[in-house]
């Protein structure tokens, strides 16, 4: 037929035939492959999201390292701000293999081209947040990860099989934080109490807007990189975290939470999706901060990283 | 033993809790990842001192209660580690300076008759091997790099060296336990940690300090004013809840 000889000609169409193989088997896509220019793009700025999330993710909770309640908490939460950074280090090293280099998604992070999570535009204002990060916010973003190490980007799955083993024990040793708090002084109860209240929303969130509303996700669904939907993704979160809140002895600040016997899933109130935006769109309570921090931080260094070079020539 | 043990165990505590505050401070995300891996050595080595400390302390005070409730007169690291992080350069000479004595004074620690700190000092002496090596190369990086990191460089040196007699300095009590082979005799350190100085230095292209002005006071409490803001951040949430788990 005269369009398999079309399409046998033109190397881009022989690659995608491939690529579409690749997807219908269940394969990986594997950095030499071909792939659609919007498949890579779409790859880069996931990943150097999830990246950048990672790095910038290290100032909520390195903000309550020098004050950790005890010894062991300290080296807990140090531990777990240096998997952080591990984290951002195996990221970018997935997003190079895509042609992109670390300084060019350092510079898009700084100038704000490139996005990290939302949630970390909020202060941590109290020890117990440090539980409710963990508990929460890791606790989202792994089930957001567990489908994610099945993604069709090869480089970017495995990456996510490492993080999510890390990223398990955090959510415990966050759960294990709130555990205690709740176990302890009338202060301490009240103090989780408040961390679930401002985090509870912001981490329901995290899993990007209503599938209505979501740009991209009916085509990361088809290329294989996401799975499951936002709303999907994030009833599941629900679904996990409120019997979790309950063994706490604590109130999830949603009114309208309820379990649907028939459904087999609980019911929850709407989010805010204005506040959601706002905050994307850098009016959050600490974004310029987070990013003022890390380019001081980067432009402090710049005088070590000149020095590496020089010495190393 | 217990104040030989405090010394040891504070050393570590306050320099990994200046550590701890660079997270997320550091030029490359690699130093970010090295400066925790050794704030946490210092921290997990000051963890196993403060323990073994508690058998030997009449008050029966834990790990937490030694960090937490003693104040600033009762502090006796010594008055290096409590040094500001004024650049990368002060952090990676102060941590130089510190693992060039910690090598040798592990070493001896690791020979002490005491089985329990022997054993404590052999798994904390891996660790200082590696803390300077890494420290030593970031100090010839620096020394040996552009004009400015040079000058940076040496300021710190400058600054620093000042501080570094203090890691030496003992207490009267110490005789005795050197005597047993339980502590480690300082006059047996001091020429291992010349002879790294001075040959990190030169590979460094840096000039040794010839000031011979030195700042002790640290092992009896009298420090210099750093510390004074230091721990009061690092127990302000154990002190406002008395009696509190964590």
């Amino acid at each position: 037929m005269t369009v398999t000889d079309a399409t046998s000609t033109d190397p881009s169409a022989v690659g995608q035939a491939r690529f579409d193989e690749l997807l219908a088997d269940g394969r990986k896509v594997e950095p030499r492959d071909w792939m659609p220019d919007e498949y890579r793009k779409t790859m880069i700025r996931q990943i150097a999201q999830h990246a950048h999330s990672e790095v910038i993710g290290q100032q909520p909770e390195g903000n309550w390292i020098t004050r950790a309640p005890s010894l062991k908490r300290k080296s807990i939460l140090m531990a777990k701000v240096q998997d952080e950074a591990g984290h951002g280090l195996y990221l970018y090293s997935a997003a190079e293999t895509l042609g992109v280099s670390r300084d060019e998604l350092n510079e898009m992070l700084h100038s704000g081209r490139q996005k990290y999570s939302s949630i970390f535009n909020y202060p941590t204002l109290s020890w117990s947040d440090m539980g409710a990060v963990g508990w929460l916010v890791d606790g989202a973003a792994i089930t957001n990860q567990v489908m994610l190490t099945r993604t069709s980007y090869g480089p970017y799955a495995r990456a996510m099989i490492k993080i999510c083993k890390e990223e398990s024990f955090h959510q415990r040793q966050g759960f294990e934080i709130m555990l205690t708090m709740v176990n302890g002084t009338a202060e301490q109860k009240a103090m989780a109490q408040d961390s679930l209240n401002r985090w509870w929303w912001p981490a329901l969130a995290m899993f990007g807007p209503p599938d209505a509303d979501s740009t991209h996700t009916t085509q990361s669904i088809a290329w294989g990189i996401k799975l499951e939907t936002n709303d999907q993704l994030r009833q599941k979160f629900v679904d996990m975290t409120v019997p979790q809140a309950e063994y706490l002895g604590l109130t999830v600040p949603d009114p309208d939470l309820r379990w649907n016997d028939e459904t087999g899933h609980y019911e929850f109130g709407a989010i805010d999706w204005d506040d959601f935006w706002a905050v994307v769109k850098g009016d959050g309570p600490c974004n310029r901060e987070r990013i003022a921090h890390k380019v001081k931080a980067w432009e402090d260094g710049a005088w070590v990283r000149e020095a590496g070079r020089a010495h190393a020539e | 033993m217990l104040s030989y043990l405090l010394r040891l165990a504070d050393d570590n505590l306050v320099l990994a809790q200046r550590l701890s505050a660079l997270i997320a401070r550091m030029p490359e995300l690699e130093e970010d990842i090295a400066i925790a891996n050794i704030g946490l050595d210092h921290l997990g080595q000051a963890r196993n001192f403060y323990s073994y400390a508690s058998q030997f302390d009449a008050l029966g005070r834990d790990e937490d209660q030694f960090a937490m409730l003693r104040s600033e007169r009762e502090f006796v690291n010594a008055v290096l580690v409590e040094q500001p992080d004024v650049d990368f350069a002060h952090t990676v000479v102060r941590q130089f300076f510190v693992d060039a004595y910690q090598v040798p004074l592990y070493e001896v620690l690791a020979a002490s008759t005491d089985e329990t700190l022997a054993g404590m000092a052999a798994k904390a002496l891996k660790e200082a091997r590696y803390h300077l090596e890494y420290s030593s190369g970031w100090v010839i990086r620096l020394g040996d790099g552009t004009s400015e990191s040079h000058e940076r460089c040496q300021t710190a040196v400058d600054t620093l060296w000042p501080f570094t007699a203090d890691l030496f300095a003992g207490e009267t009590s110490d005789a005795e336990l050197i005597a047993q082979g339980v502590a480690a005799d300082p006059a047996v350190l001091r020429p291992q940690f010349d002879r790294t100085i001075s040959a990190v230095l030169a590979e460094a292209q840096l000039r040794c300090p010839s000031d011979p002005y030195q700042r002790l006071g640290g092992r009896t409490g009298f420090h210099t004013e750093h510390l004074g803001h230091l721990l009061p951040e690092m127990q302000s949430v154990y002190r406002a809840h008395p009696g509190a788990t964590w």
